[in-house]
């Protein structure tokens, strides 16, 4: 097995003592969460942090709570904890579904939502969710804690508007009563990152949708966000015919790689294919059906 | 004889002889006990690790080891100049930097002048830790001068394609075999041609044609490749603790390649996790490891990676190849021609017959009684690792049957007629066995048709049929594959078989003590068949000994006679016969011994289980324990017979024996994505004589999960510029519980008339025989869209593409 | 740096580096080599075992997180001479052939049974999904897990 190149190692026992370590120690500081996207990048030679600062022992930063119209998710909070939410489940079902489809049940037992985050893979299924329900992160540094929308978190692959010295602290996501959501995936076999993912929530009220959210991930979306297709469909009956206008939309707005896991015209079809499916699903929890 | 009859029960609850008993080497593996190579600590132990190249095709400048020697830890660094310098006293070759191959080709140990394949072994760094001897790595400087890559087979044989075997004088990238062959050619050509023209002339007949990928795969075993080294200075033994399916095998081979005294070697292969063929070749890793003791003195251990699995170590398949199938309108199955393009990587490390370079490939001509069948195998060099032979292929026997298969579902289509009727009209029967096949195979034994209606009434075929008239008609896509496949295993008659030179007849011995307990002492090597309880089963089968009495071994060249190893299926044929033979040596050994305690004639004695006694006088006998004791006494014997309990025997198979199943696969197919779901798998499978049931059905659940892998998942591709693209487990993906479905097993026993308990073996079958059920099931849900074809891998992609009509090519990377 | 790891109620203690993982260390310093490797990339979990009665793969951790943690392996399954249930299930439904994925599945089919003791076989499909066996097809190994659940231990045992 390949093994990391030697490191140091410290564990942070609070989140100042994480930010003063990480000022200390300065780029070459990584913060090592559940460490399944960090470790491996460090066995294959990828990563090579000098000081390595365990936040694991950051007990403020568990837990999973409503706080007036926010759900808020810690982000040592694990994959397998969101999984198993009943407040998260309770609120959206999009949670369940796209844990069910992420990595698989042993790796979610150290995976956390934070790390996820901040690792910002191209096809992460948590930015796909987290874009879909336009939801935002906190971020804490010296000077203090600021939000940054989801929407506005990534800068590129594998890069975030976290800073230096900074430390994702949590993810807010808005409550919305009488929203559906629903969670598509394709992968080539489970456990795999997907092809591509999709997943909505739609607000129907009166016939029409109201309110809506389309997040894609691994197909190239801007921000995994799809709000061409959202504005289109907002004020619209969720019909056959509009939903399907509103994926095709949302599929134009992509602009996927052709890679192992599949050539650019399938991913491009699935942006189209996955949305719509959806959004069905959304509508139709949203209905009360 | 059967595997149903009725037999005791001993002591301990085992069955004296066939029957579904617990496995022994369970003990030691629930409880984490296994003894594997990376588990093996010797005091002063070094490790050891290689430097690869990042180049599929490049040629070497320099290599500057200085800042890796510097490293703290690191006691050696070895290059392929390093061991150029080092004479080779032996036969084959000149020096240690290139080592022959199972195909008398020859192969580098480290390279020398060029690196012809991505991951290729560079350098080699011996070191205190493994940490560090990783480290190590790193401070390695190569300086490359990248050469164009020939990845595309097809592309090989170019007239201006780059040639990569320059080092043999090559000017081209052909591939000659150690009997001058450049081309390997089966069946009958004349008779299959004239069969084609006429079929061509006759509008009452069609003929099929189809490109058909069996792409490269690998046979990923849990357990990596490695081996622990260690030549004490002052005996001169070297002691080899490795990952090999073969260990005499690979004893006479070291012995041969570094000129090193054979009866002071020693391999042993402990508990190893998984072979599939995977662990038959000699890798330079291992090779590196002796040299490395031979250097420092002390002992060397060498793990791989997984991608170094993945990336250096035999692949599987890789035949590229063009079928047609000739028959009449109504069905009737005239002649098959199949040309093959066979990619064998940098290095021809094929593991087969000398005889044989496809392998057993000339098989394809398949289940189906017709007169004409011809192949032709074209194999070349490509910038890829060397192998083909492996991932349980039955020598090329997974590509035969795979597209013979493929062609009849195709035919299918074509005239419009279902697939089991058209396999049924064709099928050999029962009073044809022994069969000769067109290409020279004889058949021993089958009931095919009785199988196949067997698997048809298990699967529920004719509802599925018209669930799937329903399901059409509503938008919903199912399909249901059927496979037959006839395979040959147990390789095989001395004759006409042998890898480098050494036959394939396997040794055994059979020991039992005075009071009565046995120990047999096999040549082949479990990797997780259940060697130690099966083998028991078969002597308790002969002696009426209990299987709790019988302790097996194996693993070890110094406790156990020669052999060629497990692969192939070929344990049971082979060594289960050799057990089978010795035991009954034992037996007749036996008569002699209690006829002179009983002061008859041996003719007077007839036996049972456990037992001889007097014709007419039952009362009058001895157990075979009582014989072990007097065998062993002070009791007269005859003149000319010996003492003792013991015998000896070399087997030597007269033919293969052929296993064969009827499965059928059901799936679901999501036309929107792509996605495939396998629904249910029904196998039937008659692999003879059933020693253990329980044993034989976990080695079909296993094989049929590899059809899941190959047909849906799994691959080794490339791009254009050289890149390994299935170099870890990330991207070769291996199927889990949630692909696999819950598998559901039949059987028919039809016992091999030359094996001396009728059994046939059945490692392979299911991995033989499953991918043509779910591709043509695949298929089957997708042909309202017009697709008569896809290659495996059938991934999510590759199905939607199909259906579009626009089907990606898979061995090469996407555009 | 020093660290102390509990593994099957012993206290294991080592000088290691910080970068070594957690599974070399288990084989290693504690000389427990029942748990495995199989590939660089976190995909066939025969490394897994318990972290603080959760499983977890040993290959994506570092020995450094686990200092004051408790881990347990396949050795500790065995109580008072007595195989686990498990272990008994893998005999009994042939659930193994070369023993090496056999540790990790063990693992996780025993902390299944301690949240859910009445499984589904998909829920049992779906606990091992992200463990790879290549020789036994799963569906022995499902049984052999069933079986667990059907035949739990008599008597109480503490880990």
């Amino acid at each position: 097995m390949q093994t990391p190149a030697p490191v140091d190692y410290v564990r942070a026992t609070s989140v100042e003592n994480a930010i003063a370590l990480l000022q200390e120690h300065g780029e070459e500081a990584r913060l090592l969460a559940g460490g399944h996207s960090l470790i491996p990048m460090m066995k294959l030679r990828l990563a090579r942090p000098e000081m390595l600062i365990d936040i694991n022992d950051l007990d403020e930063l568990r837990g999973i709570r409503v706080e007036g119209d926010e759900i808020v998710v810690g982000a040592m909070v694990t994959h397998a904890e969101v999984l198993d939410s009943p407040v998260l489940a309770e609120h959206y079902a999009i949670f369940r579904e796209a844990e069910k489809v992420i990595a698989d049940p042993i790796v979610r037992n150290k995976g956390t939502v934070g790390g996820s985050m901040c690792q910002a893979d191209p096809s992460e299924d948590l930015s796909a969710v987290g874009s879909a329900l336009k939801g935002s992160v906190v971020v804490q540094g010296a000077s203090g804690r600021r939000t940054i929308p989801m929407r506005e978190f990534h800068e590129g692959p594998y890069e975030t508007k976290v800073g230096d010295g900074e430390i994702l602290v949590e993810a807010r996501y808005p409550v919305r009563p009488g929203a559906g959501s629903a969670y598509e995936k394709v992968e080539r076999r489970v456990g795999d990152w997907p092809v591509c993912s999709a997943g909505a929530y739609v607000v129907v009220s009166g016939g029409v949708v109201t309110d809506c959210g389309i997040g894609l991930t691994a197909v190239g979306a801007e921000h995994f966000a799809a709000p061409e297709a959202e504005a289109f469909l907002v004020g619209k009956a969720p019909t056959e015919e509009n939903l399907a206008q509103a994926a095709q939309l949302a599929a134009d707005s992509c602009d996927p790689n052709s890679d192992q896991r599949g050539p650019a015209d399938y991913k491009k079809h699935l942006a189209m294919e996955l949305t719509l499916r959806a959004l069905r699903r959304s509508a139709a929890a949203s209905q009360g059906a | 004889m059967t595997a149903v009859e009725e037999v005791p029960t001993s002591a301990a609850g085992n069955p004296i002889g066939f029957g579904s008993m617990k496995r022994v080497e369970d003990q030691r593996f629930v409880r984490g006990q296994g003894n594997y190579v990376d588990d093996v600590n010797l005091p002063g132990m070094l490790h050891s690790a290689i430097l690869r190249s990042p180049f599929a095709h490049a040629r070497i400048k320099s290599i500057d080891t200085s800042a890796a020697e510097a490293l703290p830890g690191v006691v050696a660094v070895i290059t392929g100049k390093t061991l150029e310098g080092i004479p080779r006293p032996s036969l084959l070759g000149d020096n240690f930097a290139w080592m022959p191959t199972l195909s008398y080709d020859t192969q580098a140990v480290l390279a020398t002048d060029k690196v012809r394949f991505q991951g290729q072994e560079v350098a080699y760094v011996i070191a205190e830790s493994r940490y560090i001897a990783k480290d190590a790595l790193e401070l390695i400087d190569v300086d490359y001068d990248p050469l164009p890559p020939v990845m595309d087979a097809k592309k090989a044989l170019d007239p201006d394609a780059p040639v990569i075997r320059d080092d043999k004088g090559q000017t081209d990238n052909r591939i000659t075999d150690v009997h001058g062959n450049q081309t390997w050619e089966s069946g009958n050509k004349e008779g299959t041609e004239a069969a084609f023209a006429a079929a061509a002339a006759d509008p009452d007949c069609v003929i099929v044609e189809e490109d058909i990928l069996y792409p490269r795969v690998h046979p990923a075993p849990m357990e990596t490749c490695g081996s622990v080294s260690y030549l004490d200075k002052v005996t001169g033994q070297l002691t080899m603790y490795t990952t090999s399916q073969a260990p005499h095998a690979h004893r006479t081979v070291y012995a041969m390649v570094a000129g090193l005294p054979e009866h002071k070697i020693r391999i042993i292969s402990p508990d190893v996790g998984g072979g599939f063929g995977n662990k038959v070749g000699v890798y330079p890793g291992y090779v590196l490891s002796v040299i490395g003791t031979i250097v420092t003195g002390k002992p060397v251990k060498w793990m791989e990676d997984r991608s170094e699995n993945l990336m250096s170590t035999s692949f599987a398949r890789d035949y590229h190849m063009k079928a047609k199938i000739a028959a009449t309108k109504d069905g009737k199955i005239l002649a098959v021609d199949v040309y093959v393009l066979a990619d064998h990587g940098a290095f021809n490390g094929v593991a087969q017959p000398t005889n044989f370079p496809a392998g057993f490939f000339h098989i394809f001509s398949g289940s189906y009684d017709y007169p004409n069948a011809h192949c032709l195998v074209e194999p070349v060099y490509t910038n890829k690792a060397p192998g083909g032979v492996a991932y349980a292929c039955s020598f090329r026997i997974t590509e035969a049957a795979y597209v013979i298969e493929r062609l009849v579902d195709c035919l299918a289509q074509e005239l419009q007629m279902d697939p089991a009727e058209l396999r049924l009209k064709n099928l050999i029967k029962p009073e044809q066995f022994p069969y000769t096949s067109p290409t020279g195979w004889e058949y021993d034994s089958g009931q095919y048709e009785k199988t196949m209606r067997l698997a048809m009434e298990m699967v529920g075929y004719d509802e599925l049929r018209r669930e799937q008239a329903e399901k059409r008609a509503k938008g919903e896509y199912m399909g249901i594959g059927i496979s037959f496949f006839t395979e040959g295993v147990g390789a095989g008659p001395r004759k006409t078989m042998d890898i480098l030179g050494l036959g394939m007849a396997d040794g055994i011995e059979l020991r039992v003590h005075p009071t009565g307990k046995a120990v047999l002492r096999l040549s082949v090597q479990s990797q997780g068949q259940g060697h130690e309880t099966t083998f028991a089963q078969i002597v308790s089968h002969e002696l009426g000994i209990p299987p709790e009495d019988i302790e097996v071994v194996h693993g070890d060249t110094d406790q156990t006679p020669f052999g060629l190893g497990t692969y192939g299926s070929r344990s049971t044929p082979v060594s289960g016969a050799a057990a089978s033979v010795v035991a009954r040596k034992v037996r007749d050994r036996a008569r002699i011994v209690a006829a002179a305690a009983l002061e008859c004639s041996p003719d007077d004695l007839e036996w049972e289980l456990g037992r001889w006694f007097v014709k007419g006088d039952k009362e009058r006998g001895k157990t075979i324990q009582e014989i072990a004791l007097l065998s062993h006494g002070a009791l007269e014997l005859p003149e000319g017979v010996e003492g003792h309990l013991d015998a000896t025997a070399v087997y030597n198979p007269p033919n293969l024996t052929y296993p064969y199943g009827c499965y059928i696969c059901v799936v679901d197919v999501d036309p929107g994505t792509g996605q495939v779901k396998i629904r249910r798998f029904v196998a039937v499978d008659d692999c003879g004589t059933r020693i253990n049931p329980m044993i034989v059905e976990g080695q079909v659940h296993g094989g049929l999960a590899d059809g899941v892998g190959m047909a849906l998942m799994e691959l080794i591709a490339f791009d254009e510029d050289g890149n390994n693209l299935g170099g870890s487990f990330m991207d070769y993906l291996l199927p889990t519980s949630m692909e696999c479905p819950d598998w559901e097993l039949g059987e028919t026993v039809t016992p091999s008339p030359h094996h001396p308990i009728g059994a046939k073996g059945v490692g392979e079958s299911a991995t033989v025989g499953s991918p043509a059920a779910i591709v043509n099931a695949v298929i089957d849900a997708i042909s309202p869209f017009g697709v008569r074809h896809a290659d495996m891998p059938l991934t999510p992609a590759n199905v939607w593409r199909a259906i579009q009509g626009n089907p990606v090519r898979v061995d090469m990377a996407v555009e | 740096m020093q660290v102390t790891i509990t593994i099957n109620g012993e206290q294991v203690t080592s000088d290691i580096e910080p970068r070594k993982l957690l599974v070399h260390f288990v084989r290693e310093d504690a000389g427990l080599r029942g748990t495995h490797w199989g590939c660089d990339t976190s995909n066939c979990g025969a490394c897994t075992l318990w972290v603080d009665g959760k499983p977890v793969k040993s290959c994506t951790m570092l020995a450094a997180q686990a200092d004051g943690h408790e881990l347990t392996t396949v050795e500790g399954l065995e109580q008072g001479g007595e195989l686990d249930p498990v272990q008994k299930g893998f005999i009994e439904c042939h659930g193994l052939q070369c023993g090496f994925c056999t540790s990790g599945m063990m693992m996780t089919g025993r902390a299944l049974l301690d949240e859910n003791p009445h499984p589904s076989d998909e829920e049992i499909r779906e606990a091992i999904s992200g463990q790879i066996c290549r020789c036994t097809g799963y569906k022995n190994i499902v049984a052999a897990i069933q079986w667990a659940a059907d035949n739990p231990a008599t008597s109480e045992v503490t880990a």
